[in-house]
């Protein structure tokens, strides 16, 4: 069962009714004993970096999330700030992040360009994909690979052995990352069509 | 699929569906509506068609002087694999609140914004300017140049273009979806010089709505600043003679446009 880790952030709806369509079964988790029921976590998140790390420790989640992802081996991937939230940290706030991945979240500089013309920040819409096919997440991903974007802010893990995906605007980025059963994904696959529903089988499916 | 040489990032293109009823409706000059059918069929139809974005107007909402119909766009949510943005009635935070519960990704403000705009920037304080749009109706007048109007059209705004579009992104929306009343329905061509007076005014994205017919029009409206294109007729109609036919053009074609 995937437990989608309700903690105040996050279009819980959208994702809620994703995984409907796939066919994955879910239900939404908001306590430490909940979320210890799960093999597979889900950890959205819209918003600030520091109001997402208080709400994970004021509700006791963050201890629930160590102990099911590394005592239980459960599965977790972290959507757009769900993702940043797995680093050490961000510009974003002064707040620790979990710190499952070596790496921090940097703001987008504000000079980047397309062709001559200025990025805006947040980068916002539909973005390709360069996959590593070796991981769980992209696996036998041959065909087009984008998704929808909404950020200004971009995780820097320090080890490049966790990118699982790179995204440009105006610049490279890392854009999804897999560390064992630890995984990230900037983009919303939950808004994304056809290729969200194949991440989402691919991470969360057997 | 290799980055190395990057291709120009396309601008979204935003169908917007009008809803009168529980049907779906296409104005032109935001008046005479006509009939284009049942809205949760229509967005199935548009996600089948891998669009970037949907965007769902209550242009009754404002006029009835009520809020949102949950249970009717949570039916459409369910329905959207794309970003959702809904605009219609909405006045206070718990609407707002329980749009995105539902599965809406972003909200379009309008009325509210001239009658109460500390609720904009509460809005965007509170879930992020990203989430939070503003939508801008405007008549260009003979004598008075552009004037702004709320409710469907149906009451015009004493306050002036730029000073409300400012005023807008102070208050921390993330983006600026700019109406031509007049265009609306026309499929003649944007309002240019609207858009251009618009993305110089502030720099929040810009999003061109009233006036396309042709993948053209999107060129010219993110020549002249916009950052995303949205339409209604063009999507939804079909030939000189209006026929009813759901379409969106394929990312070649939109690719050869913009190359």
């Amino acid at each position: 069962m995937i437990g989608v880790i309700e903690y105040g952030l996050g279009n819980i709806g959208s994702i809620l009714n994703m995984f409907k369509k796939v066919g994955l079964p879910c239900r939404l988790v908001s306590t430490p004993e909940e979320i210890l029921e799960c093999d597979k976590l889900l950890l959205p998140g819209v918003g600030h970096f520091d109001r997402g790390m208080t709400e994970l420790r004021s509700r006791g989640l963050e201890d629930a999330m160590n102990r099911a992802v590394f005592d239980q081996g459960a599965s977790l991937l972290g959507i757009c700030l769900g993702m940043q939230l797995l680093l050490e940290g961000s510009d974003e706030g002064v707040e620790p992040g979990l710190g499952w991945i070596k790496g921090w979240a940097h703001k987008f500089p504000s000079d980047l360009e397309d062709h001559g013309v200025n990025l805006k920040i947040p980068h916002m819409g539909w973005t390709d994909v360069e996959v590593q096919p070796n991981t769980k997440m992209f696996r036998d991903w041959e065909d087009e690979c984008r998704f929808y974007f909404v950020h200004a802010y971009y995780a820097a893990p320090t080890d490049p052995s966790v990118v699982a995906g790179k995204s440009w605007y105006g610049m490279d980025f890392v854009c999804s990352m897999e560390q064992g059963n630890v995984m990230g994904a900037q983009f919303h696959p939950e808004k994304s069509h056809k290729m969200g529903m194949r991440y989402l089988q691919n991470v969360f499916g057997d | 699929m290799s980055l190395g040489t990057r291709a120009k990032r396309l601008p979204r293109v935003i169908p917007v569906l009008l809803v009168k009823g529980h049907g779906l409706t296409k104005t032109v000059g935001f008046k005479e509506g006509k009939y284009i059918g049942d809205a949760v069929n229509a967005v199935r139809i548009f996600n089948e068609k891998e669009v970037d974005e949907i965007m769902i107007l209550d242009i009754e909402a404002s006029l009835e002087k009520r809020g949102p119909r949950n249970t009717f766009i949570r039916e459409i949510a369910s329905e959207a694999f794309m970003p959702l943005g809904y605009g219609g009635g909405i006045t206070t935070i718990e609407e707002i609140e329980t749009l995105f519960k539902g599965g809406v990704e972003k909200v379009c403000l309008n009325s509210v914004c001239y009658s109460n705009p500390t609720l904009v920037t509460e809005a965007a304080r509170i879930f992020g300017s990203q989430s939070i749009l503003a939508s801008v109706d405007v008549r260009k007048q003979l004598l008075r140049g552009y004037r702004l109007f709320s409710s469907s059209g149906s009451v015009a705004q004493p306050v002036g273009l730029v000073d409300h579009l400012k005023r807008m992104e102070d208050a921390g929306v993330g983006e600026i979806v700019i109406n031509s009343i007049d265009r609306d329905g026309q499929m003649k061509g944007y309002d240019l010089e609207l858009i251009k007076i618009a993305s110089e005014a502030v720099s929040v994205p810009v999003v061109a709505l009233g006036g396309a017919g042709a993948v053209d029009h999107f060129v010219e409206a993110t020549k002249a600043g916009a950052s995303a294109v949205a339409a209604g007729s063009f999507f939804v109609f079909f030939g000189k003679h209006r026929a009813v036919l759901i379409t969106y053009p394929g990312r070649a074609e939109l690719k050869k446009a913009f190359a």
